[in-house]
């Protein structure tokens, strides 16, 4: 990114950093947590610790950071390197991201940048002007991408509340600030486990490694009584309502489970998985020394605020995510899709000098499709 | 500790502490050795040892007799106490860890037992304290099913590869895991393993006692059939070689010494694939896991600080050093094999 359009981008988050320090959460227990934080065109600085949302609010304004983080974990001396911090326990975080979500919209906008000429186009394998195969890729989500990541996190919930009993006040949802949300989970039975029991808790959730005769089909001498209830609960209640379709369909599907036999009935569970299996990021729940994202930051992928949603469906992250004002900016935009913010229509651009409202402006320009002009 | 009656100490004898309990009985060790009476009692013991050594379970003679059982008690329990004293007396590691596997597996049954009687809450009751007290799991009784928190079932199924025992194969529900008496007890089987084997390893050696000679030689000759020879070769310090010795072995190494192979091979320019496949016999192999935490402390991952190999001081400290002559002089596993200039 050049001087100027950092420049640029430096003072539209000063502006933010000033005016919206309200939407910052410096996360509870301030003080035992690791932050961290990036400067445009720099590395990380990371192994800071804080006393409270003042020292924050100093570390925003001094540094006027791209990216701010924190970690969910809990540590005696968060200032100190990796191994000598002593963890003490973890939020429990979920990561679910529309990239992940193999969605067929996703080919209509993405655009991909050369790295090597900097020729911007659709072709995401290869450069049309100088072959090179080396592309960056940008995302400029869509609808699509939002409602299906709204539609994961709906089933994460359901689970975390009736399978592992966590009150829905310790459940909060985030924006991520570009393509997904972020889930954090507090106070629970899981704050001290480990990376590997947390792996266990993804399988779980995503609905993987599922025993055919957990499930009702058995190797030898099966029988149709073991095969679960519409009305149970836990994963055997969810996945007869993804096999049978309605209750009424029962007798007849395991009729047909039973006639094609248990090879047949693992590939039915597998299927399951991918259809009702929450599509989570593994690595980001298992890690327990990662630092996340800040609560009220702004995404510098996008220039959109990680903020929480209070009301996940009516939360509109292309409206209620975007912060920055309307004045007008004239830049230099090369941009073949379009795009919607606060319900307006932007694009496509194709190398053309514009004057457009300063929050759309921000968007282009994190996304590296836009210069100041 | 739990206050234990008779009938107790025989079922779970390593809960007892085996000086006050010899005391209360007015026996010493000597009079074991002399007595030759007592001395059938260490044929008792060692052969306790040797039906562990040979993989199976020691049968008992508690019987629901009562009249057998008030003299079957506590020679029960001296054959467990002075297998301990045999087994100190001849240093057999494999010995002990044979033994103490076969004692869990035999505790497992009585427990798996009391758990699930019905009859008698007291029995039920000592089981399920057995267990919080021992491995911090709540157990709880809802109709015919132990349910534990999710949590506590984690920490334990982890231990085990087979599908069965992940989360999504069990019935979950409000934050807990249901699980039958025997699934209950099993989930612990390890650790009471583990437990049984701190505790031998814990208790202090006895000088020899006249009359245990003949018994502790057996048990020595005994345990050659049992130790293999490992040839390793390469220039690993002792340390390190010992470390994947273990891990070949399918042995658990813990902790420490999983970071001091990790951070050994990843400093001598190993990449994280290339060590993975060390850790396949570790007895909670997980792929993603130690992936994940190779990544780790290899500084590839999130938090992006590299460790390094702890020193031969720190080492020794952790019982992980197995210093030789050519450790001389250096405070670095990494830089053993390195030719000093003289
Ligand atoms: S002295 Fe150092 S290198 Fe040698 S075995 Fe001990 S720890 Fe390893
Ligand atoms: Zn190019
Ligand atoms: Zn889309």
């Amino acid at each position: 990114m050049n001087e100027k359009d950092i420049k640029f981008l430096e003072n539209i988050f000063k502006k933010y950093y000033f005016e919206h320090f309200d939407l910052f959460q410096s996360q509870e227990r301030t003080n035992q947590r690791e932050f961290g934080y990036q400067k445009f065109n720099s590395g990380m600085s990371r192994h800071i610790s804080l006393k409270d949302s003042k020292e924050l609010r100093l570390m925003l304004i001094q540094n006027v950071p791209s990216d701010v983080y924190c970690s969910n974990a809990y540590y005696s001396f968060p200032s100190l390197p990796m191994n000598e911090k002593e963890w003490l326990e973890a939020d429990l975080i979920f990561d679910i991201d529309a990239k992940d979500l193999d969605l067929p919209c996703r080919e209509k906008h993405v655009v991909g940048i050369c790295s090597q000429c900097n020729e911007i186009s659709q072709n995401k394998q290869k450069c049309s002007k100088c072959s090179s195969t080396k592309i960056d890729k940008k995302s400029l989500p869509c609808q699509i991408c939002i409602d299906s990541s709204k539609k994961e996190v709906s089933k994460l919930v359901e689970i975390l509340v009736s399978d592992f009993a966590i009150s829905r006040e310790n459940i909060q949802i985030f924006f991520s600030g570009n393509e997904g949300f972020h889930v954090y989970v507090f106070n629970s039975q899981f704050q001290n486990l480990g990376s590997r029991e947390r792996s266990e808790l993804v399988d779980y959730i995503m609905f993987k490694g599922a025993l055919p005769e957990k499930f009702g089909m058995k190797k030898f001498k099966p029988d149709r009584n073991s095969f679960p209830d519409f009305s149970e609960g836990g994963w055997r209640g969810r996945f007869s309502k993804f096999a049978y379709g309605s209750k009424s369909n029962r007798s007849k599907t395991i009729s047909g489970f039973l006639s094609s036999g248990y090879s047949n009935f693992q590939n039915t569970l597998d299927e399951a998985s991918n259809q009702i299996g929450v599509k989570i990021d593994p690595n980001v729940t298992m890690d327990i020394h990662r630092i996340f994202r800040l609560p009220g930051s702004i995404n510098s992928k996008s220039g959109l605020v990680k903020n929480q949603c209070e009301n996940l469906d009516k939360f509109q992250p292309y409206t209620d995510s975007c912060f920055h004002s309307d004045e007008l900016v004239e830049i230099i935009a090369n941009c073949p899709v379009e795009f919607k913010l606060k319900n307006k229509k932007f694009g496509p651009y194709n190398n053309q000098k514009i004057s457009i409202p300063t929050f759309a402006a921000v968007y282009l320009v994190c996304k590296n499709l836009a210069t100041v002009a | 500790m739990l206050s234990l009656g008779q009938d107790e100490i025989a079922k779970y004898p390593f809960l007892a502490d085996a000086g006050q309990y010899l005391r209360d009985k007015g026996f010493s060790l000597e009079q074991f050795g002399s007595d030759p009476d007592l001395k059938q009692l260490i044929i008792k013991a060692y052969e306790r040892i040797e039906v562990a050594a040979n993989g199976q379970i020691y049968k008992s003679d508690l019987s629901e007799d009562q009249v057998l059982k008030q003299s079957a008690l506590p020679r029960e329990v001296f054959s467990f106490l002075l297998a301990i004293v045999l087994l100190k007396l001849s240093n057999a590691h494999t010995l002990i860890k044979r033994f103490a596997l076969a004692e869990a597996r035999r505790a497992e049954k009585y427990l798996e037992r009391d758990l699930g009687n019905i009859s008698d809450e007291s029995k039920k009751q000592l089981a399920v304290k057995v267990i919080n007290d021992l491995f911090s799991i709540q157990v709880e009784k809802i109709e015919d099913n132990f349910v534990i928190p999710i949590s506590d079932y984690i920490k334990h199924s982890i231990n085990f590869h087979e599908r069965e025992w992940k989360l999504i194969n069990r019935h979950v529900e409000n934050g807990l895991v249901f699980l039958s008496s025997h699934e209950t007890v099993r989930l612990i089987r390890k650790e009471l393993g583990s437990y049984i084997n701190l505790k031998i390893n814990n208790s202090k050696t006895p000088s020899m006692i006249p009359g245990f000679e003949e018994y502790v030689e057996k048990l020595v000759s005994l345990s050659k059939k049992f130790s293999s020879v490992i040839v390793t070769t390469g220039e690993y310090p002792p340390c390190i070689k010992h470390a994947i010795e273990v891990l070949e072995k399918g042995e658990n190494l813990p902790h420490s010494g999983r970071f001091m192979l990790a951070t050994y091979l990843l400093s001598k320019g190993q990449t994280v694939e290339q060590i993975v496949p060390l850790f396949k016999n570790a007895p909670d192999y997980n792929e993603r896991v130690t992936t994940y935490q190779l990544n780790h402390l290899a500084g590839t991952s999130g938090s992006s600080t590299k460790y390094s190999c702890p020193s031969c001081e720190k080492l020794r400290t952790q019982s992980l050093c197995f210093a030789t002559s050519e450790c001389e002089n250096i405070i670095s596993p990494l830089q053993f094999g390195k030719r000093r200039i003289s």
